[in-house]
C-alpha cells in the first residue's frame, strides 16, 4: 500500500515526538540524582568538556552535510548526493567513536554503569543517545546502498526529508544532553 | 500481502488459505479480529487467577495458594488484565473500526500494523513464560520498588515483567501512531473533523495519550531492567538510588492510563446511546471537548496515587484539586447520555443494557475516585478493599461494560451473524450481578480495614461471611465469561446472517457488506453530518439541512 511522503513525515514526526519523551524521562532521572551532595564533584571530574565539545561540533556538522543530502536529493543532484550522504555516516562514525573513547576512558578508571548513581545516570543516558546515532547509522547506510544501487537516480524520493527529521532530532538531543551533563555542573553551585 | 479473497471470513478461524491466511495478514480487519481474540484469550488466564486467589480468599486463615504463588498470581491478573486484556481489546475495536468509520480501505501502515499486533502478542506471551522460566512477576502490577529490586525478588519474573511490558509497549505506541496518521489524513471526502464519529475522536485523544504516557513506563522498564541486570542503581536505595523515582515514572504513566483505558469506551458508548435511542447524540461538541479536556488533565494527576508517600501538604493539595476538577469533564459526560437518551425510542439491545449498567457503575467508581482525591480519606483507605473496589467499578463498570456494548453492537458487522439474543440477555445479568456482588461488598471490607494484597486474615467478626460473598460473586462472573465464549462460538457456527445494516445505524461502517470485503468500500457515501448514513437514508431529513436550527449539536 502506497503512502505519501506526508504521511512518511508526520509518522516521523510522532515518532520522534515519543521519543523526546522517552529521552525526557532518562533526563529527568539524571537531573534527580544530581542534586545529591557529591554528584557534581564526580561529574567535574570525570567528564571532559573540551574534548565531548569538539566531538559534538562533529555531530552538529553531520546535520549540516545532512541538510545537503535533502537538498541534493530535492534537485536529483545523484553524485552530491552520494558525497553528502557519506560525509554525513562518516562523521556520525567520528562522534561515535569519540563516544567510545570517553567510556573507555572512564571504565579504566572504574566508573561504570554499577559504580554509583553518577555512573548509572550517565552512562544510560548518553549510552541511550549513542544507541539512536547507531540506530540513525544504520539506516543512513541502508541509504548509501541503495543509493549506490541506483535506486535515487531519478528525483523526488522523499525519504531523506523523513529521515532527516530523525537525524536533526538526534542531534537536537544531543544539544540538550550535552548542555546539561557536560556544560551545566561548571555553572551551578550545588 | 495474502491472495485477496471474496469476502473476509469475519470472526471465524477457517479460511480458504487456512491459519497462514491469518498469520500473514495486513488487512485491518483480520488484525482487528486477531486483537480481539487475543484480549478474550488472556481475559480467560487471567480470570482463572483471580478465581483461585478468590478461592484463598473464600475463608480466613486459608492456606490454599500460599503467600508466594499468591503474590505471582494477582500480579500477573492486574498486569494481564491491564495490558493483555484492555489495551488488545480497544486496539482491535480502533484497529477493526477506524479505517471503516472514516470511510478508509485500510490503515495508513498496514505493515506496521500487523507489527504492532504481533509484539502485542509476543510480549504477553513472553511474560507468560516467566512461569516456566522459574517463577512469575510478584511485586503488584505497579511494580513498586524495592520490591522490584534484585535483592527483594531474585527470580526471574519481574525481568520477564519489563521484557513483556517493553515488547507490548512498543506494540501500542506504533499501534497508536499508525492511528494518528491514519485519522488525520485518510477520512473520506466530506468527513472534517467536526463531524468524525465519536469513537474516532476518542480513539484519537486515546492515541496521543499513549505516544505521550507510554515512553516514561518504557524507560521505567529499562532503567529497571539495567538495575537488576547490570546492577545499576536507579531504584536501589542503599546504593544512593530512588524508589521514588519508580513511583513517579509509573504514574506518570499509569494514571494516563486509566484514561488510556476509558476513553474509548466513551466513544463506544457515545455510538451506542445513539443509534439504540435513535437520537444524535446530545453534545457532540462538548463530549468531544471534554474528551480532550480529560487528556489533557490526565498528566497533572498522577501523585494522588502518591498521597501516603509524604510528599508534603503542598504537593498534596495540589494534586488533590487537579483530581477532583478531572471529574468534573467526567461528570458532565455522563449527563450528555442521559440527554441522549431522553425522549428517544429506546431499544433495549443487550448493548444497550451494558450502556445502561455503564452509567449507574461508572458513576459508583467515579463517586469513590472523587472521595480518594480527599487526602484525608485517602490516608484512611489507601491499600485497602476499598481502592479495589473504585478500580474495579472503573475498570469494569466502565472500561469493560463500554468495551462489550461495543461487542454486541458491532458482533454482527465483523462476522456477519446475529448473536443469540435470549443468551445475551442471561450473560447481561449474570455479569451484572456477579460484578455487584464481587465488588460492592469490597467497599465494605476496605472501610473496616481489609488490607489489599494480603494472601490471609484473620477471623474478625463479618470478615469471613464479606470475602465469601465476594468470591460466591466471582464465581458468577467466571460462569458469565464462559457463558459469552459460549454465546460468540455457537453465533460463529449458526447464528442467524446479520445483513449490512441490522441495527438501522448511523455511520459508515454499516454501508459495507458484513463482513466487509478485503476491499472495504467501492464507493463512499457523501458525508456531510455525524451521521452520514442517516442523512443516505432519509434524504428529506437529513442532519446537515438543519444546521441552522441545531447549532451546537452538530458543530458546523
Ligand atoms: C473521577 C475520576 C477519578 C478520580 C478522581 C480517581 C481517583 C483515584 C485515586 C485518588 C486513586 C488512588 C487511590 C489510592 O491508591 O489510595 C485511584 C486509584 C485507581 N484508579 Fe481512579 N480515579 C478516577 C477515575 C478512574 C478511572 C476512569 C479509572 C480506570 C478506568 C481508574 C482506575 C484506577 C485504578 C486502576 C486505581 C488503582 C491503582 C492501584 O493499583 O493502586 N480511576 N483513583
Ligand atoms: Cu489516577
Amino acid at each position: 500500500m502506497a503512502n505519501s511522503a506526508l504521511d512518511t513525515r508526520l509518522l516521523m514526526r510522532l515518532v520522534v515526538f515519543t521519543e523526546s519523551l522517552f529521552f525526557m524521562a532518562l533526563l529527568v532521572a539524571f537531573v534527580f540524582f544530581s542534586l545529591a551532595p557529591g554528584f557534581r564533584q564526580q561529574q567535574l571530574a570525570a567528564l571532559d568538556l573540551g574534548r565531548t565539545g569538539a566531538f559534538t561540533l562533529v555531530l552538529f556538522s553531520s546535520s549540516f552535510t545532512y541538510w545537503r543530502v535533502e537538498a541534493s536529493a530535492r534537485r536529483g543532484a545523484t553524485g552530491a548526493l552520494k558525497f553528502w550522504l557519506l560525509a554525513t555516516i562518516a562523521l556520525g562514525t567520528v562522534f561515535l567513536l569519540g563516544q567510545a573513547w570517553e567510556f573507555h576512558g572512564l571504565f579504566g578508571r572504574h566508573i561504570d554503569l554499577a559504580s554509583n548513581t553518577f555512573g548509572t545516570s550517565f552512562f544510560t543516558l548518553t549510552g541511550f543517545h549513542g544507541l539512536h546515532v547507531l540506530i540513525g547509522l544504520i539506516i543512513l547506510s541502508i541509504l548509501a546502498g541503495l543509493a549506490f544501487a541506483g535506486d535515487y537516480d531519478r528525483p523526488g524520493s522523499s525519504i531523506f526529508q523523513a529521515i532527516g527529521i530523525y537525524w536533526h532530532f538526534v542531534d537536537i538531543v544531543w544539544a540538550v544532553v550535552f548542555t546539561v551533563v557536560y556544560v551545566l555542573p561548571h555553572f551551578s553551585r550545588f | 500481502m495474502p491472495e485477496p479473497v471474496e469476502a473476509l471470513p469475519g470472526l471465524s478461524l477457517d479460511t480458504d488459505q487456512g491459519l497462514l491466511q491469518w498469520i500473514s495478514s495486513v488487512d485491518h480487519k483480520q488484525l482487528g479480529i486477531m486483537y480481539l481474540w487475543t484480549a478474550l484469550a488472556f481475559m480467560l488466564v487471567g480470570g482463572a487467577e483471580i478465581l483461585l486467589i478468590r478461592i484463598q480468599l473464600a475463608v480466613p486463615r486459608n492456606t490454599f495458594l500460599g503467600p508466594e504463588m499468591y503474590n505471582e498470581l494477582f500480579t500477573m491478573h492486574g498486569t494481564t488484565m491491564i495490558f493483555f486484556v484492555a489495551m488488545p481489546a480497544i486496539f482491535g475495536f480502533a484497529t477493526y473500526l477506524v479505517p471503516l468509520m472514516i470511510g478508509a480501505n485500510d490503515m495508513a501502515f498496514p505493515r506496521l500494523n500487523a507489527l504492532s499486533l504481533w509484539l502485542t502478542i509476543f510480549g504477553g506471551l513472553l511474560m507468560y513464560f516467566s512461569f516456566l522460566a522459574g517463577g512469575a512477576p510478584n511485586a503488584g502490577w505497579f511494580n513498586y520498588a524495592p520490591l522490584n529490586g534484585y535483592n527483594y525478588s531474585s527470580q526471574p519474573g519481574i525481568d520477564y515483567y519489563c521484557a513483556g511490558l517493553l515488547l507490548g509497549g512498543i506494540g501500542t505506541v506504533s499501534a497508536s501512531i499508525n492511528l494518528i496518521v491514519t485519522i488525520l489524513r485518510y477520512r473520506t471526502a466530506g468527513m472534517a473533523l467536526h463531524n468524525m464519529p465519536v469513537f474516532v475522536w476518542m480513539m484519537l485523544v486515546t492515541a496521543c495519550l499513549v505516544i505521550a504516557a507510554f515512553p516514561s513506563l518504557n524507560a521505567a522498564l529499562a532503567m529497571l531492567l539495567l538495575d537488576r541486570r547490570l546492577h545499576a542503581h536507579f531504584f536501589e536505595v542503599h546504593d544512593g538510588g530512588s524508589a521514588l523515582l519508580w513511583q513517579h515514572l509509573f504514574w506518570l504513566f499509569g494514571h494516563p492510563e486509566v484514561y488510556i483505558v476509558i476513553l474509548p469506551s466513551f466513544g463506544i458508548l457515545s455510538e451506542v446511546f445513539s443509534v439504540y435511542s435513535r437520537k444524535p447524540v446530545f453534545g457532540y461538541v462538548f463530549i468531544v471537548g471534554s474528551g480532550i479536556a480529560i487528556g489533557l488533565l490526565a498528566f497533572g494527576v498522577w501523585v494522588h496515587h502518591m498521597f501516603a508517600v509524604g510528599l508534603g501538604n503542598t504537593a498534596n493539595n495540589f494534586f488533590a484539586a487537579s483530581s477532583m476538577l478531572i471529574g468534573v469533564p467526567t461528570g458532565v459526560k455522563v449527563f450528555n447520555w442521559l440527554a441522549t437518551m431522553r425522549g428517544g425510542s429506546i431499544r433495549f439491545t443487550t448493548s444497550m443494557m451494558f450502556a445502561t449498567s455503564f452509567l449507574v457503575e461508572f458513576t459508583i467508581g467515579g463517586l469513590s475516585g472523587i472521595a480518594f482525591a480527599i487526602v484525608p480519606i485517602d490516608l484512611q483507605l489507601t491499600d485497602t478493599y476499598f481502592v479495589v473496589a473504585h478500580l474495579h467499578y472503573v475498570l469494569i463498570g466502565g472500561t469493560l461494560f463500554g468495551l462489550l456494548a461495543g461487542l454486541f453492537y458491532w458482533f454482527p458487522k465483523m462476522s456477519g451473524r446475529m448473536l443469540n439474543e435470549r443468551l445475551s440477555n442471561w450473560f447481561f445479568w449474570l455479569f451484572v450481578v456477579g460484578f455487584n456482588v464481587t465488588f460492592m461488598i469490597q467497599h465494605v471490607l476496605g472501610t473496616l480495614g481489609m488490607p489489599r494484597r494480603v494472601y490471609t486474615y484473620p477471623d474478625l467478626p463479618g470478615w469471613g461471611t464479606l470475602n465469601l460473598l465476594s468470591s460466591i460473586g466471582g464465581f458468577l462472573m467466571g460462569a458469565a465469561m464462559l457463558l459469552l465464549v459460549y454465546i460468540i462460538v455457537q453465533a460463529l457456527r449458526s447464528g442467524p446472517r446479520a445483513g449490512a445494516d441490522p441495527w438501522d445505524a448511523y455511520t459508515l461502517e454499516w454501508t459495507t457488506t458484513s463482513p466487509p470485503p478485503l476491499q472495504n468500500f467501492d464507493r463512499v457515501i457523501p458525508v456531510a453530518s455525524v451521521r452520514p448514513f442517516r442523512d443516505f437514508k432519509m434524504p428529506h431529513d437529513a442532519d446537515h439541512k438543519e444546521v441552522g436550527k441545531r447549532k451546537g449539536i452538530y458543530g458546523k
